[in-house]
């Protein structure tokens, strides 16, 4: 009898309690070509699960969304040299094993076309189709001198805190770093 | 025999993980609810992604046929 009261009182509870949102926060910081190939699956996979799905970039992850064909002004010598060292956008990552001086990789983009694999631009249109939020790091940008107006043309991308991505990260079901 | 009617063949041939899913996804606005679509797909994944999908996004895979070499998926909009 008591049990069954219990019982009732906690389903209650659970009843009352907001449930964490349909959605996915994840934590893009590595800068290659396969985690970032990994990251943009699970995120387009999740966006057509119906999920909402948030993207913050920071660190090593931000230097892969620079478009190759905007340029910031305005950048002191450490900075322009952040610039040079780091890929600039998606199709100059390397893979994090067997990039093998360039071989590797080369090879790994072959196969993909071979195999119909969608290359990271398809991904990240196919995001943007999908209403995939993308949060770059305003911290991370300012450390290797990177900007806004040197990022790719994308429908929803905006730099943003830790505040940002934590909030998010709080209300979502599934929280990811890669 | 099926005894439902395909209103739609999304030919989704030679796509990898996750395309097949995330187009049929972005299809299913410009289907009507309680219609029947079928989707063609050479994913091998495909045959366990679609019916995860459609229990997480709500509809419904009324079948799914292999043959050498293709995958056919029946999928019924609920909602």
């Amino acid at each position: 009898m008591d049990f069954e009261k219990e019982l009732l009182a906690l389903k209650q509870q659970v009843a009352d309690k907001p449930g964490p949102e349909n959605k996915l926060t994840m934590i893009v910081f590595s800068g290659e070509l396969d985690k970032h190939l990994a990251a943009l699956i699970i995120a387009t996979g999740a966006a057509a699960m119906g999920m909402k799905v948030v993207l913050f970039y920071t660190f090593w992850g931000t230097a892969a969304l620079r478009s190759p064909k905007k340029k910031a002004n305005g950048k002191n010598l450490i900075e322009k040299m952040f610039g040079i060292m780091l890929p600039r956008g998606n199709n100059k990552l390397i893979l994090s094993k067997m990039h093998t001086l360039g071989a590797g990789t080369a090879m790994i983009k072959g196969l993909m076309k071979k195999k119909h694999i969608a290359s990271l631009d398809e991904m990240y249109e196919m995001a943007g189709a999908l209403g995939v939020q993308i949060y770059v790091c305003e911290m991370s940008m300012d450390l290797m001198g990177m900007k806004m107006e040197e990022m790719i043309d994308y429908p929803n991308i905006r730099s943003a805190g830790v505040a940002t991505m934590l909030a998010d990260a709080k209300e979502s079901s599934v929280q990811f770093f890669i | 025999m099926a005894d439902y009617e395909i209103k739609k063949t999304l030919d989704y041939k030679g796509l990898a993980c996750p395309m097949p899913i995330v187009k049929t996804s972005m299809e299913m606005p410009k289907i009507a609810v309680g219609d029947v679509v079928e989707i063609l797909s050479t994913d091998p994944g495909s045959i366990a992604d679609f019916p995860a999908w459609a229990r997480t996004t709500g509809q419904a895979v009324l079948e799914v046929k292999q043959e050498p070499g293709l995958i056919r998926i029946y999928v019924k909009r609920q909602k």
